[in-house]
């Protein structure tokens, strides 16, 4: 729109729509339009969340759920008891394998976010700078692993790295090894699968930040006297850091908590926060102290990295 | 220029190389002959045999289905008034709680995800009697409030792409709201809508972790069975269920490149 | 000669001009905006504007980029609210009408066709929710698609149309309702000029053809000129002038309307002699004593400005035989345009002024050049005084 027509640009909010009359009135329609799915997430996510921190509060206990209750009802001398047992979270601080979990999911989280970004920049860059015919061809090969299993995905990397697997056959058959090397059950084969099933999580938003990448730009950086590399990292890389953070945080939040990769590829010893959780879930069958991981790992690490994710759109929108 | 063009064309091949090898191995080794699944002996649809008279795995399959197809039509109903309201409402204190929830799915590590809704489930069942017990019920449940968060991203995104003086357009031409959105806004955002859908079906059928918590027992989905399956090691059945599924997806994917490509070219030899 | 609304169209004598109904005393306006303010937050965008539009006028509201003028048609549409103020269509009050209720249709800058619909589809869209029957439907989407000479293109989508075509299509849409008003966006906005030049006349045969009554917004002053019956010059959110077009280029109200319409050279200065009928200004700027034949009502000695357009001004190597309106410059610049001919002159106060000169000798020879010293001059009755 060639024309300002004031709105445009006072109304924050972006939507004309919204400001006409009819809506401000209450309207049956409007109402449950927003009220639907905001109390479907309220219920089915917002609330679980307090039901979890209640249950870290409680103890275990041999019993169906097996947690004892928080509030004691004592009819006889009308007294409410309230119990509040920190014990798990005592627990989680005082045992060195919790804290060791939780560093070793950032370590192996934070490593393979940054090699699944290295990966992926190239990818999305030729996408982006490709001819709009090939554009689609290599966007629908990023996509399409997308859209097949994960579970298998992984699977298929156990096949490619056990012993007498593929990777093994060949650097044997070559002769660069004369030993199978031990690859399966261990953290190497846990970078492997978190860099293999987040790779097109990392490449599309690469790949939507370049794409809205005015190539020009680079042109006018070189007619300014800056070689190629040069107008890569100071103007490439500065315009795609949207991209990059987005792509990241897609990447390393579930990868912290990540239970397949890590239960299929890695060893016994791989220490990572969701496996601990489900073994502290479905074997000790401890349902506080799951809880009392989960909160702690939404606190530490899952919080923070929304809360900088939350600001980058609010900066982006502004 | 020409230098660097190589060097890129190289690591993203590279790259497009680790994206596929594992996969087209697993398709190759799925028509292996040898029960020893390492070792190749002969082409034979053996396995697919095998997998096809294999009831347990049958039987995940068809649960799965109907939980993705049931928690897929009802997360796209959601997730498409979800996904309305935030392109379409005025700035609000509601819509901005609906915004911060909205996209706290897509990133939540399943576990906690999972472990969440179980113990709601159990909590409520306490409360209220309901839902009694865990299955089929309690996974739709689960797998609609993470996929509804993916379809409302993606029809928002549709939705302010859309030019908006064409719901003016249609108002000013005498509809009202609601046939409005029937007529002209559902038409114009439906691609956004079926790849939300099938986007939904797809992590419904793909998921695990979630549907590990809430499920019951005797309420095994194809990830569980599978998982239990690999957990083991590799299986030749599970190679010949992969390699029918990366098939349908590329179908998929190939047709809807195909129907893309060919609506383009249509308007290309128009102009 | 004036004549009340009534008797007005009764009355054909030949030898009685009819004057237009804006300029009649007493005649019922069609479109009566009361007081109109918008605000959006801090920022107010409509500033308590009045203003009569007559039936079958084509009015144009002509501004620059956040004049207010969308928000105002906006307005009339029902897509914004005001703020405070009332605006009546025909008798009837529409605050609180919703859009989709409005005798009022809208022909959107982008045209806002629907892509998923096809000509045909388009253009029945507001029939058929007006409940109309589907033959009927059929019968004035054809006429009205004949009118606008797509009658052959009804099963085409939009994107399979020409920018023209789409034009047209968004217009046909917007009249076939037969709406009281119609409120055209930059109609002609995203033509390319030919196109536009084609389009201007065909817009102004349809209404007079159909006698509806046109709000047109537009920020080029060409189209304003050639379309309107009457133009509104907004800036800032008011209404600095109505006028007929040739009155809003020859006698502006204001500086911001002889800058904004045309282009203008201003003299300031102040009045050293007011006459009822003529009045004499003394300006530092142009060197000498400005004569404008027309009276103004003013205070003594205050400071006015001289407004002579560019195309008024005669330019000459020989001191011309007027006394008065004569200023005396150097040639700093000059460019040739074919049919005429663009010259800056400094003056010897340091201003700068534009001067145009048709092209009537083809010999290179007679030209004025670079550094020449030069007489301009104009008519005494081709400059106005602007107070404000």
């Amino acid at each position: 729109m060639s024309i300002q027509t004031g709105s445009a640009w006072v109304d924050g909010s972006g939507s004309r729509l919204a400001k006409y009359n009819f809506f401000k009135r209450i309207n049956w329609g409007r109402a449950s339009v927003f009220s639907v799915p905001t109390l479907w997430l309220a219920i089915f996510f917002f609330i679980p969340f307090l039901v979890v921190f209640k249950i870290s509060l409680s103890e275990s206990a041999i019993a169906v759920p097996p947690y004892t209750a928080l509030l004691d009802w004592n009819a006889e001398d009308a007294y409410i008891n309230l119990k509040l047992n920190l014990g798990n979270y005592l627990f989680l601080f005082e045992d060195s394998f919790y804290i060791d979990a939780y560093l070793s999911s950032i370590k192996i989280a934070a490593v393979s976010t940054f090699f699944t970004l290295l990966i992926a920049f190239p990818i999305a860059y030729l996408m982006a700078r490709s001819k709009p015919s090939m554009r689609a061809l290599l966007l629908a090969l990023v996509i399409l692993p997308f859209w097949t299993s994960f579970l298998l995905r992984v699977y298929a990397w156990m096949g490619f790295l056990k012993k007498n697997g593929l990777v093994n056959e060949f650097l044997m058959g070559t002769g660069i090894i004369d030993q199978p090397l031990i690859m399966l059950q261990t953290d190497f084969a846990v970078y492997i699968g978190i860099v293999y099933t987040y790779l097109p999580f990392m490449v599309l938003p690469l790949y939507s930040a370049l794409e809205k990448m005015d190539m020009t730009l680079l042109e006018a950086a070189e007619d300014l006297g800056a070689r190629p590399t040069t107008s890569f990292f100071l103007i490439t890389v500065p315009l795609a850091v949207p991209g990059i953070i987005a792509g990241c945080v897609l990447v390393f939040i579930p990868a912290v908590g990540e239970f397949v990769i890590p239960s299929l590829l890695g060893g016994s010893d791989t220490l990572m926060i969701g496996r601990v959780l489900w073994d502290e879930f479905f074997l000790n069958r401890d349902w506080p102290m799951a809880s009392a991981v989960a909160i702690v790992m939404l606190i530490v690490l899952v919080l923070p990295i929304m809360l900088i994710r939350n600001s980058q759109g609010k900066e982006e929108t502004a | 220029m020409k230098r660097r063009s190589l060097f890129l064309n190289t690591t993203a091949t590279m790259g497009f190389i680790f994206l596929y090898a594992p996969m087209i191995a697993l398709v190759v080794y799925s028509f292996n002959k040898s029960k020893l699944v390492t070792v190749w002996g002969g082409w034979s649809l053996k396995w697919y045999g095998e997998l096809f008279r294999n009831d347990q795995i049958i039987d995940a399959a068809l649960l799965s289905f109907k939980i993705a197809f049931i928690s897929a039509s009802v997360a796209v109903v959601l997730g498409t008034m979800a996904g309305f309201v935030l392109s379409r409402f005025g700035r609000s204190r509601g819509k901005m709680i609906l915004s911060g929830w909205i996209s706290a799915p897509l990133v939540m590590p399943e576990v906690i995800t999972g472990l969440s809704l179980l113990l709601l489930f159990v909590a409520m069942e306490s409360a209220f009697g309901w839902p009694a017990g865990r299955g089929t019920s309690t996974i739709i449940i689960a797998h609609v409030t993470f996929c509804m968060a993916y379809v409302a991203v993606i029809v928002q995104s549709r939705l302010s792409q859309m030019d908006e003086t064409l719901e003016e357009a249609a108002m000013d031409l005498g509809a009202k709201p609601s046939s409005l959105f029937f007529l002209v806004t559902l038409p114009l955002i439906m691609p956004a809508v079926i790849s939300g859908w099938l986007l939904s079906f797809t992590l419904s059928l793909d998921d695990l972790v979630i549907a590990s918590f809430v499920s019951g027992p005797g309420n095994s989905t194809l990830p569980m069975v599978i998982f239990s399956k690999v957990r083991l090691g590799v299986s030749p059945e599970v190679n010949a269920l992969a390699t029918l599924m990366i098939a349908v997806v590329a179908i998929g994917v190939v047709a809807a490149m195909w129907q893309m490509r060919r609506q383009t070219k249509l308007l290309a030899d128009q102009e | 000669m004036i004549e009340t609304a009534g008797d007005a169209g009764l009355i054909a004598s030949p030898d009685i001009t009819e004057l237009p109904l804006w300029k009649q005393e007493g005649a019922t306006p069609f479109l009566r905006i009361e007081n109109i303010t918008k605000k959006f937050g801090d920022f107010t965008a409509v500033d308590n504007i009045s203003l009569d539009i007559y039936k079958n006028e084509l009015f144009c509201l002509l501004g620059g980029s956040g004049s207010g003028k969308s928000t105002l048609l906006r307005m009339l549409a029902g897509f914004e609210s005001p703020t405070s103020g009332r605006i009546i269509i025909d008798g009837v009050d529409m605050s609180g009408v919703q859009p989709w209720k409005r005798p009022v249709n809208m022909m959107f800058q982008s045209y806002a066709l629907f892509p998923h619909l096809s000509v045909e589809d388009n253009v029945g869209f507001g029939l058929k929710r007006e409940g109309l029957g589907r033959a009927e439907v059929k019968q004035r989407v054809a006429e009205m698609l004949d009118m606008v000479q797509l009658g052959h293109l009804g099963k085409r989508k939009p994107s399979q149309l020409s920018g023209g075509q789409r034009q047209r299509v968004a217009l046909a849409r917007s009249l076939v309702k037969r709406p009281k008003l119609l409120l055209l966006d930059e109609p002609l906005g995203a033509l390319d000029k030919k196109l536009r030049e084609e389009t201007q006349f065909e817009l102004i045969n349809i209404q007079e053809e159909l006698g509806v009554t046109f709000v047109v917004v537009t920020h080029d002053q060409e189209e304003a000129m050639t379309l309107a019956t009457r133009i509104g010059v907004m800036n800032n959110g008011i209404i600095v002038q109505t006028a007929e077009p040739h009155d809003v280029y020859e006698y502006p109200n204001s500086r911001f309307v002889a800058e904004f319409v045309g282009s203008v050279n201003l003299f300031e200065g102040r009045i050293i002699e007011d006459q009822p009928d003529s009045v004499r200004i003394n300006s530092q700027e142009a060197g000498a004593v400005l004569y404008v034949s027309h009276g103004i009502s003013c205070a003594p000695n205050q400071k006015v400005h001289v407004a002579v357009r560019p195309e008024k001004m005669r330019i000459s190597r020989e001191q011309p035989d007027q006394q008065e309106n004569c200023v005396c410059g150097v040639v700093e610049e000059y460019a040739y345009m074919g049919g005429l001919t663009v010259y800056r002159v400094r003056l010897a106060s340091g201003k700068e002024v534009r001067v145009t000169q048709p092209n009537t000798s083809r010999e290179a020879s007679e030209r004025l050049t670079w550094k020449e010293q030069v007489y301009l001059y104009w008519d005494l009755d081709s400059s106005v005084v602007l107070t404000a």
